[in-house]
């Protein structure tokens, strides 16, 4: 076992003439709670797919918990997400025809055994045990998300990916939903969040920028401390330095937005966060 | 886990998965029809080719020859024609040379000889393949004068009930073989000893009208008042002569219980080459040919057989009839199958695009399955298990409305219902098998390769 959780070593993704992700180089400690943000297109989903071994890498090497998946076979790489992975999704994908349980128990199928007892704990611990029995369409949106989170967790995966889960959510659902994400975190998982919404990253101890594939901001988030130590990021570079980079095709990169929010998670005043 | 899922989705997506069923139940359907008439179409094909003539004809041994000399021999060259082999005595032993002696016969004797004694021939139906004996009528054949005319007489059962020493009831006769007469009036009636019916170039000639009375002359002088209960038409020979119970022609010729030959109408199994080898020589055989033969409904086993169970006999076949049942036979169970097969491919393509079609409405969910860890094999299993499960609630259904379909083709074409072989059942299910892994096949394809980030991101 490495000490980190994750690293990831000079990825690139590229698809034909795109270069969905360039040079990336990121570790990640176990317990850690990253955001990933950038603007549509920045290649933050795709670098999820990537840790989240959905997906690999046309150059370069990612280690998950001491595992170089470079090696592994599509099959072994499945057995990996199954094992050590729960994915968390903007649009829930919950199983339509199943109810909030069952859907938390094909997890367990897939995983291992099922245990009814066990999956409708995991529900309860996100406050869905009166809707156990509810088919998906008659949920709200925060609960489906809930229930996604619940068969995110089931399998107590070592790292937990959540792609925009507040990005179909109202406020009251987006708080109910970081609430419970603090709460994973606080009972140690490491999370990775790709948001493009700063106030969601900001409840993120750590902040990275993509912009056009690559990594342009590392920054503490205001709930944690900065990176360990910088050198074992080589991909990235200080927010302020990447702000107005040129970017390879000579277009002025820089999400302001994203960037500036990485800024401003960093500082404790910023942002008003929504938990 | 696995039941629950697909249980839930048969239950909660019933909508397509009933789409599936009723595509199955119509392959099924139609596949248990043709199938169903396929294997039934023999029997149904050589009933009716039945109504075409019998394909057996039953004659004594050395009738020819005796009859050559009863019309022109004397005593002594009778005598000689006695040892003809298998001639058949009065009392209906098997006759060979030898046995039958060479002293006190006469004509009388020698004639009892050449035919085939009447209360043996229930024996027919209970050879090997009694049940494929359809009918079957005995003919005896003597002259009458109507006023100085010679008419032609023959003694039949027109529709004669007998009781097996097995106990089973039979009824034959020449109206049920020969079913595709034309009668006007009533038919014969064997209770009635002086009730004949007469073929209508004969009834034309005599003036011969149903209810007629006819003064007939035996041979030996003796005048009989006949009845004319009807009139038949044949289109063959027997349109130019008198049809009378068997009593009548046996009292008029002095020939009391025998009968001149046999027509026998057999439903058989289309002639092979080793049906064909047997009937040339059945000694030919090995000992598995011969059981295969012997076991086996051809016309020439089936004349072995009558000829085994009435030694003094000889069994021709009427191949032009036989082979003509065979041709038909095999071309219409060959159309059955190209339809069957037709059919089947039909449903396999429907079954094609709907689980395609499934997939593609499913490939989020599908997706999600292998991101959550499901591997290719246990997602196809699901899919496959799914719609296994509709295709056999469509193929049990099927089944069921193909017996009905079948049971209408028989009627409206054959008259009679199909019985559908019980071997239908499990190639039913063969084929809900075969149909649904066949049309899930190019679906299970695109499965294979769907990627979970290209569904659940939209990439």
């Amino acid at each position: 076992m490495t000490e980190n959780m994750m690293e990831i070593r000079d990825v690139s993704k590229i698809y034909g003439p795109l270069r969905a992700l360039k040079n990336i180089s990121l570790d990640v400690p176990p317990g850690q709670w990253l955001a990933v943000m950038g603007s549509s297109g920045s290649g933050k989903t795709t670098l999820m797919n990537i840790m989240g071994c959905l997906d690999t890498p046309s150059l370069g090497e990612v280690t998950l918990d001491g595992v170089r998946l470079a090696k592994l076979s599509p099959g072994e790489l499945t057995a990996i997400r199954r094992e050590a992975i729960g994915l968390i999704f903007q649009q829930f994908h919950l199983i339509g025809y199943l109810t909030a349980l069952e859907n938390v128990m094909v997890a367990q199928f897939y995983h291992s055994m099922v245990d009814e007892a066990e999956a409708f704990d995991a529900l309860k611990k996100v406050g869905l045990g009166d809707r156990a029995k509810h088919l998906p369409r008659q949920l709200s949106g925060g609960e489906q998300q809930r229930v996604c989170i619940a068969r995110a967790l089931i399998n107590h995966p070592k790292l937990i990916l959540a792609d925009e889960p507040t990005g179909n959510l109202d406020e009251t659902n987006e708080g109910t939903v970081m609430e419970i994400l603090h709460d994973l975190h606080d009972a140690g998982s490491t999370i990775v969040l790709v948001t493009h919404a700063p106030e969601v990253a900001s409840h993120a101890e750590r902040i990275i920028v993509l912009e056009h594939g690559r990594l342009v901001s590392d920054n503490a988030g205001k709930n944690g401390p900065p990176p360990a130590d910088p050198a074992k990021s080589p991909g990235a570079a200080p927010a302020n330095e990447a702000v107005g980079e040129a970017s390879d095709d000579g277009a002025a990169i820089g999400d302001d937005a994203a960037v500036k929010a990485a800024n401003a998670a960093s500082d404790p005043g910023g942002l008003n966060p929504t938990k | 886990m696995f039941f629950k899922m697909v249980f839930r989705a048969l239950t909660r997506r019933k909508g397509k998965h009933l789409m599936t069923a009723f595509t199955v139940g119509l392959g099924v359907s139609l596949a248990t029809a043709m199938l169903g008439v396929m294997f039934d179409v023999g029997d149904k094909v050589n009933r009716e080719l039945k109504t075409y003539g019998a394909n057996l004809s039953v004659i004594p041994r050395g009738s020819s020859v005796a009859g050559e000399k009863y019309e022109f021999a004397d005593e002594a060259d009778a005598e000689g024609a006695a040892g003809e082999e298998g001639a058949i005595d009065r009392s209906g032993h098997a006759g060979h040379a030898g046995h039958s002696g060479h002293s006190g016969h006469s004509v009388q004797d020698f004639l009892s000889r050449a035919r085939i004694p009447e209360d043996e021939l229930h024996k027919i139906k209970m050879i090997f393949w009694a049940y494929n004996i359809v009918d079957f009528a005995p003919f005896l054949s003597t002259t009458v004068f109507v006023g100085d005319n010679p008419v032609n007489l023959t003694g039949t059962w027109f529709d004669k009930r007998m009781v097996l020493p097995t106990g089973d009831e039979v009824e034959t006769g020449v109206l049920p073989l020969k079913s595709w007469w034309e009668i006007r009036g009533e038919a014969g009636d064997d209770s009635l000893p002086l009730g004949v019916m007469a073929g209508e170039t004969l009834a034309r000639e005599l003036s011969l009208e149903p209810g007629s009375s006819l003064e007939v002359s035996t041979p030996a002088g003796e005048k009989i008042n006949l009845t004319v209960r009807g009139i038949f038409r044949s289109g063959g020979e027997e349109d130019n002569e008198l049809l009378s119970p068997m009593k009548l022609a046996q009292d008029i010729s002095g020939l009391g219980g025998l009968v001149d030959r046999v027509e026998v109408s057999a439903l058989t199994t289309p002639e092979n080459d080793l049906a064909r080898r047997a009937a040339k020589n059945p000694g030919s055989l090995s000992r598995m040919e011969w059981d295969t033969w012997y076991c086996t409904a051809y016309i020439s086993s089936i004349a072995y057989q009558i000829e085994e169970i009435l030694p003094g006999v000889r069994v021709k076949a009427v191949m032009r009839v036989a082979e003509s049942e065979g041709t038909i036979l095999r071309k219409t169970q060959l159309m059955m199958l190209l339809l069957t097969l037709l059919t089947l491919l039909c449903s396999a393509l429907a079954i094609s695009n709907l689980v395609t079609a499934n997939i593609m409405e499913r490939s989020v969910e599908i997706g999600l399955m292998k991101a959550l860890g499901a591997t290719n094999l246990s997602v196809s299993l699901l899919i496959l298990s799914e719609m296994l499960a509709a295709a056999f609630l469509g193929g049990a259904g099927g089944y069921l409305v193909g017996l009905g379909l079948a049971r209408f083709i028989g009627l409206t074409v054959f008259g009679t219902a199909v019985e559908v072989k019980t071997v239908v059942i499990p190639l039913a299910a063969l084929m809900v098998i075969f149909v649904t892994f066949l049309g899930s096949l190019p679906a299970l394809r695109a499965l294979l390769k769907l990627k979970p980030t290209e569904v659940l991101h939209g990439r």
